[in-house]
């Protein structure tokens, strides 16, 4: 098979490890050969953050690049704004409809541009925004709405539901497995 | 078992399996995790050094006490490490040394782009580079045999794309080795000129012979495409992206010795195509090799040019004329640069430095951050420790004028590096300087690793905490205060009666990371919007909770940790 990309966007502290962490181990128990790219150091500092997730026979480069994207999963729309570019003709955004004011937008010297989705959806964009704050608040914290992506995510995707929910049992700590398999059900029922 | 690792973690597992005892490093992304990985196996004895230099000392003495061993490091701390590296090159080893060097190609993290490849030529040491995590694990294995079989230590070169890449490996066991014996040979181990000079043929000798290995070894490897029409040479995470983009349309010979290089295997290979391409990031030196050694049919550097990476778009629009297709928006999106995080100690420190218009000279840290709007409070740059020496040279060139208006900021991991040596000479050749000490008690930037002010090794076990206030006082400095930068009048007081006085002071501002599991954060605050004005004066702190919706300052409840700064800030009482 054809080696399909996945690009995790979003803003450093936002839970983006985790994320990929999942998705690695859901595509790893598949027999796939996998590869996953992450961002360390000064970026997570509250920057644009990018991680990358190749699948197939055999994964060559780690990264993504414009155009390549087969799913972007966005925690925040600018970020998906930003990350547009990366979609293949015909591959899916999945993006919370949280905001973050960049540092520009805080002191004044940019805007926040609006209705983002409705902008990124008339460029051609199959988008499925999703309220994953409230939802994870729902769960129990506003932390997991990483996890509730991953539950958009799993819909999306053709794997038996038990791959997943043994992958959050491998990924998240014993203490914090029920509130985000709770805030993975949600996701999986938007 | 088949695991995802990093490409830093299976480096660590390589470490492991290879029998590695004892690894002394120095934090630096990306190199980090290799040493953080490698100390969670109970076999190893890992420590942090509080330098790169240090580290290696540390690892090369246990190399001749007979132990397997290891040290890790960025590129910019292999120039601080050059020193012990270049004359552990003539003294070799006993049992292995394993050196890892990380460059940063496209700079994701770092000050500068050099090509560590420099360093394994100049020292005449041998360099491996993997290009996925499996042979990460694999070439560490292989560099301690190489290491013991040609008396030498072995640099393995990260990069960000391999190190921070997690890909496929079969984890194995580990190899159980008794301590080499030990027997005094000052021949080899004093590097007094009349030793170095005996070592110094055994250095050239030593570099033919692993020459004659480069031919055959493993290392480097073949690849050919029937289809092929032009051959590819290649290294590291270019292998990567040179596959991915050209698949079975190029024959490929990938170099995973990149320090010496073959000579036959390469000729042999660039006579089978009419075109060869040298796709290698930084520097050109494996295109120079084949030049040297009479391979002319190259082409690299004047395509792929000198700087960042050369990932597969770039070459299959160079080599292929592919390009793929994509849509933008037509909208202006703005960037999101990395900010001091909500809560950060730094934030108040920095403040008061603008406020107060001074010159800072500056380090490598999270505060780096502090240079950046609306803070925009810091000079200069350049190197860990160049704060303190830096500004002590700016005050003698510029004198009184500049003494009384600039100051040195430096974290407290960077002061332990290699910023105590800089105070040493501010003291010693009397200059009028003010250096304030960021304390956060952790090495913030590279992920919050111990060091020896913190009070814990590398474990996490208790351990001894140099005093940074009596510390000062020894090297000779007078004036030493401490302030809490929460607290922003206290801090001003503080920088100004610095400046003023007419002698060197240090001030110690302390306050733990706010990202620090052990710091209890207050309740979030909240603006009252019938008292706010919307003045702006608390978004003059750059804190990326609070921001300003319908003319009112808002704080962000899921980012704000309650430092309280703005609520000093705000002359209208009105954050709560």
């Amino acid at each position: 098979m054809e080696t399909k990309s996945i690009m995790i966007v979003g803003v450093g502290g936002q839970g983006s490890l985790l994320a990929s962490r999942i998705i690695g181990n859901v595509l790893l128990s598949q027999g796939y050969d996998v590869k996953v790219s992450e961002v360390h150091g000064m970026s997570q500092r509250g920057g644009s953050v990018v991680t990358y997730v190749k699948y197939g026979e055999k994964v060559y480069s780690p990264i993504v690049e414009k155009g390549e994207a087969d799913i972007i999963i966005s925690f925040e729309m600018l970020e998906t704004a930003r990350a547009l570019p990366y979609l293949k003709k015909g591959g899916k955004m999945i993006t919370s409809v949280q905001q973050i004011d960049p540092m520009p937008v805080i002191t004044g010297t940019a805007e926040y541009p609006d209705n983002l989705v409705e902008k990124l959806k008339s460029a051609g964009a199959d988008v499925t925004a999703v309220d994953a704050l409230t939802l994870a608040e729902q769960a129990g914290t506003a932390k997991a709405s990483n996890v509730v992506l991953m539950g958009v995510l799993a819909s999306k995707m053709d794997f038996p539901e038990e791959v997943w929910q043994n992958a959050l049992e491998q990924c998240v700590p014993p203490k914090f497995l029920e509130l985000n398999k709770k805030a993975f059900a949600l996701g999986r029922n938007v | 078992m088949k695991k995802l690792m990093l490409g830093n973690e299976a480096f660590a597992r390589g470490l492991y399996e290879a029998g590695c005892k004892v690894v002394s490093s120095y934090p630096g992304t990306p190199s980090t995790e290799i040493t953080e990985e490698v100390a969670k196996y109970n076999e190893v004895y890992a420590e942090w050094a509080p330098n790169e230099k240090v580290a290696l000392e540390v690892a090369l003495g246990a190399s001749i006490a007979g132990a397997r061993s290891f040290c890790g490091m960025k590129h910019v701390g292999l120039n601080v490490a050059a020193d012990p590296l270049y004359t552990a090159s003539y003294s070799g080893v006993n049992a292995g040394l394993v050196i890892a060097v990380a460059d940063d190609q496209g700079m994701h993290s770092s000050q500068n782009e050099q090509d560590s490849r420099h360093h394994a030529i100049a020292s005449k040491v041998p360099m491996l580079e993997p290009s996925d995590s499996a042979e990460c694990k694999d070439f560490v294995k292989l560099a301690f045999e190489i290491s013991e079989n040609f008396d030498t230590p072995v640099i393995v070169r990260m990069s960000t794309r391999v190190a921070h890449s997690q890909s496929v490996v079969a984890a194995e066991d580990r190899q159980e080795l008794e301590l080499k014996e030990y027997i005094k040979t000052p021949q080899k181990y004093v590097m007094m000129p009349a030793y170095a000079k005996g070592r110094h043929v055994f250095v050239e000798e030593r570099t033919n012979k692993l020459t004659e290995y480069a031919e055959t070894s493993p290392l480097n490897r073949v690849e050919i495409s029937e289809n092929a029409e032009f051959g590819v040479i290649t290294n590291g995470a270019a292998y990567q992206y040179t596959k991915e983009a050209l698949g079975d349309k190029a024959s490929v010979l990938k170099i995973g010795m990149v320090n010496p290089m073959p000579v036959k295997l390469i000729q042999d290979f660039a006579a089978k195509y009419e075109k060869i391409y040298i796709i290698e990031e930084l520097d050109g030196i494996i295109e120079q090799h084949c030049r040297n050694i009479g391979v002319n049919n190259v082409q690299g550097k004047e395509i792929f040019g000198y700087i960042g990476e050369i990932p597969q778009s770039v070459i299959a629009e160079k080599i292929l004329g592919e390009k793929k297709e994509f849509v933008s928006l037509d909208e202006n999106i703005p960037v999101r640069p990395p900010v001091m995080c909500a809560g950060c100690p730094h934030r108040g420190l920095f403040y008061c430095l603008k406020k107060l218009g001074v010159t800072v000279s500056g380090d490598i840290g999270c505060y780096t951050l502090g240079a950046a709007a609306p803070l925009n409070a810091m000079d200069t740059t350049i190197c860990m420790g160049a704060s303190i020496s830096g500004l002590h040279g700016f005050n003698k060139a510029r004198g009184a004028e500049s003494e009384h208006k600039s100051v040195a900021v430096i974290g407290d991991s960077t002061f332990m590096h290699s910023g105590m040596t800089g105070l040493v000479n501010i003291a010693y050749n009397n200059s009028n300087s003010t250096v304030i000490i960021l304390d956060n008690s952790i090495t913030g930037m590279t992920g919050h690793q111990q060091n020896p002010t913190t009070g814990k090794n590398l474990k996490g076990d208790p351990a001894a905490a140099v005093n940074l206030e009596e510390l000062c006082k020894a090297i000779g400095i007078k004036r030493v205060q401490v302030v809490d930068p929460y607290h922003l009048a206290e801090t001003e007081k503080a920088i100004k009666e610095e400046l003023a006085a007419d002698e060197a002071s240090v001030i110690i501002s302390r306050r733990p990371c706010a990202l620090l599991k052990y710091v209890k954060h207050n309740p979030p605050f909240a603006v009252d919007s019938e008292k706010c004005v919307g003045c702006k004066a608390c978004m003059k702190l750059g804190c990326p909770a609070i921001s300003v919706k319908d003319k009112k300052a808002v704080i962000d409840h899921t980012q704000c940790v309650g430092c309280g700064i703005c609520q000093e800030q705000c002359k209208f009482n009105a954050i709560k």
